[in-house]
């Protein structure tokens, strides 16, 4: 398990730093000046020079790179072209609201699990198609539609929940109540995705020897199922969360500018829009850091759940 | 006895789409799949026939109405027809589709076989380059393509296969591994065939069905990425009807005309349906294993 941790920390080490790597090396392939690129046209040449020398734009390639891979190990993403404030203070500041958002999300999307555990068990019946039909339509639906739809019936036609905005920190049930949209957005799918992966693989789990022998000892069948068979499905659906991630923060960054909600998505956007170079990197690394910590996470809990998983990944 | 054989072969395919069609329509799921993708596909080919309106024509008189006999789903904000626009936006969403995954599919097949069938190492640096693309959000690498080349729909096209190959390749490196100790790979290699041939003939065509299924699952996510990165106002550029910008100038109106809103979400919904429906079907019916690969 030790030496498997460890393989896996250096291959997302080394995974991070390739995408850093691959987005700084994006800034060079636009033809020109980078600091051009970054400025925008109108910026002074007083200003232009002090850019470059801040990157060390004159250096070498490697030089460079150099440069920035030791700033980024030291926690320095980069200056705000604007504020001049550290990009990580602004991105650290705006991470919580995401983190909460993609966590309730991730919550709400365990609905799955009784669903498709109860459509496995009374496989083929009403529930089992309705279920199935449900699910398979909501998978793939994009955020985006979901996002507005659910914005268009229930904020401005019915009125029930709030338009816009992330409500008052402090009153958590107002945070709470603005948290019930985006969260149904992004974890809609997610119900669905959850319910196939559980049921197929408890319809595997069931046919399988010890639940066999513990249907033979003459066991309950609700012990069987919630002591023996239910934990050996959920396994594969955390793998598919890990995975799944970098989905759901593309789709956070919709739903938060869909429901003009803080979070990084949205700092994301209002930078691109600016053109605030420095700030649209730094959010896009940090994302990636987030996104590689959580696959590795999810193959760490299912490698030290089921030691087969540790054989399988060499 | 090239002939009969060719002759042979050409029923031999005919009936297995016969086939695969009308186990299709008998389930009522494959049959809505069949009938959606479809309809889009006849939709977009013949935009210019189908929309009642020409999709830009500004008539400011009859700004953000709500449906009529006239005008089915309404106007936007500038008068033009939504119905219109939506329907020359079928156009760019399957283009955006077809191209992109097309490309995609090409490229994912050819490293996914290298990865499979080459040496460790060159399957080793392939993954690496598999799971760095993989822990990007499309999204997000988009806005930050974006920021750099500028919004287009060649822009997004380039983003789409960026982010997407990693899929293909994957499955094709999957399928070529379990290939390549078969006993017909092996005695092709035993006879000297070079790799690039047996590659070619002999682990390729059977490896297509599974990546067509993949690719069929697939079209809706590229289409709501698109339509997402048109939403944003970073794909495709106004006055060009997209789906994506339409539900934006829907959004800008939600109070005003939500129909504009409702409308624009409705296809993209049905789209969705249909090549998920479509996909899980053909899965069902071509691979029954896969659905646990992916």
């Amino acid at each position: 398990m030790l030496t498997y941790t460890i393989q896996r920390i250096l291959l997302a080490i080394l995974i991070v730093a390739v995408a850093v790597a691959t987005m700084f090396l994006m800034i060079h392939a636009v033809p020109g000046d980078p600091a051009n690129v970054m400025l925008g046209p109108r910026a002074t040449p007083e200003i232009k020079a002090a850019l470059r020398a801040r990157l060390h734009l004159d250096e070498s390639m490697t030089t460079q790179l150099y440069y920035f891979f030791s700033g980024l190990a030291q926690g320095d993403f980069g200056f705000d072209l604007r504020s001049k404030r550290p990009v990580l203070d602004i991105v650290l500041e705006q991470f919580p609201h995401t983190l909460i958002l993609v966590g309730s999300a991730l919550a709400v999307s365990t609905i799955g699990i009784p669903v498709g555990c109860y459509a496995a068990i009374h496989r083929n019946g009403v529930f089992d198609r309705v279920a199935g039909t449900v699910s398979v339509s909501i998978i793939a639906m994009p955020a985006i539609v979901v996002g507005l739809y659910l914005l268009l019936f229930f904020s401005v036609e019915l009125r029930l929940f709030p338009v816009i905005g992330a409500g008052d920190s402090d009153d958590w049930l107002d945070y709470l109540w603005h948290l019930v949209l985006p969260v149904i957005t992004i974890g809609i799918a997610w119900i669905g995705y959850i319910s196939r992966i559980v049921r197929a693989s408890m319809i595997e789990v069931m046919s399988q020897n010890h639940v066999r022998m513990a249907r033979a000892f003459g066991l309950p069948e609700s012990k069987i199922i919630s002591r023996y068979a239910l934990r050996i499905a959920v396994l594969p659906s955390i793998t598919m969360l890990g995975v799944g991630v970098a989905f759901i923060l593309s789709s956070t960054v919709i739903t938060e500018i869909i429901f003009s909600r803080p979070g990084v998505g949205r700092l994301l956007y209002e930078s691109v829009l600016s053109r605030n170079y420095p700030l649209v990197m730094g959010t896009v690394i940090f994302s990636t850091i987030f996104i590689v910590g959580g696959t590795t996470i999810a193959d760490l809990i299912n490698a030290m759940l089921d030691p087969r998983a540790r054989k399988d990944a060499n | 006895m090239s002939a009969l054989k060719q002759k042979k072969a050409e029923v031999a395919g005919t009936g297995s789409i016969r086939a695969v069609l009308s186990r299709l329509s008998r389930d009522p799921m494959g049959l809505i799949g069949l009938v959606i993708v479809a309809s889009f596909v006849a939709i977009a080919l013949f935009a210019d026939v189908l929309a009642p309106y020409d999709p830009s024509k500004i008539d400011i008189l009859i700004k953000l109405q709500g449906p009529s006999l006239e005008h089915l789903f309404g106007t936007d904000q500038l008068g033009r027809d939504t119905l219109s626009r939506l329907i020359h936006g079928a156009q760019i969403a399957l283009m955006v589709a077809v191209v992109s995954i097309g490309v995609a599919v090409v490229i994912g097949s050819i490293l996914g076989s290298i990865a499979g069938y080459g040496p460790s190492w060159l399957d080793f640096i392939i993954m690496l380059l598999f799971d760095t693309i993989r822990s990007f959000p499309v999204i997000m690498f988009a806005l930050a393509v974006v920021v750099l080349f500028g919004p287009s729909l060649t822009t997004i096209i380039a983003i789409i296969i960026a982010t997407s190959f990693p899929t293909y390749g994957r499955l094709m490196r999957t399928q070529t591994q379990t290939l390549r100790n078969s006993e017909y790979v092996l005695s092709a290699r035993a006879l000297g065939i070079p790799t690039p041939v047996i590659l070619m003939r002999h682990i390729l065509p059977n490896t297509i069905g599974p990546i067509l299924i993949v690719a069929s699952m697939d079209v809706p996510f590229v289409i709501s990425v698109e339509a997402g990165l048109s939403f944003l106002g970073l794909g495709v550029r106004p006055p060009t009807p997209s789906w994506g910008s339409i539900l934006n100038d829907g959004y800008t109106y939600i109070r005003n005309s939500p129909w504009i809103l409702f409308s624009a979400g409705a296809p993209l919904i049905l789209v969705t349906i249909g090549f998920t429906f479509l996909g899980e079907q053909l899965r069902d019916i071509l691979d029954p294993k896969l659905g646990r690969n992916r």
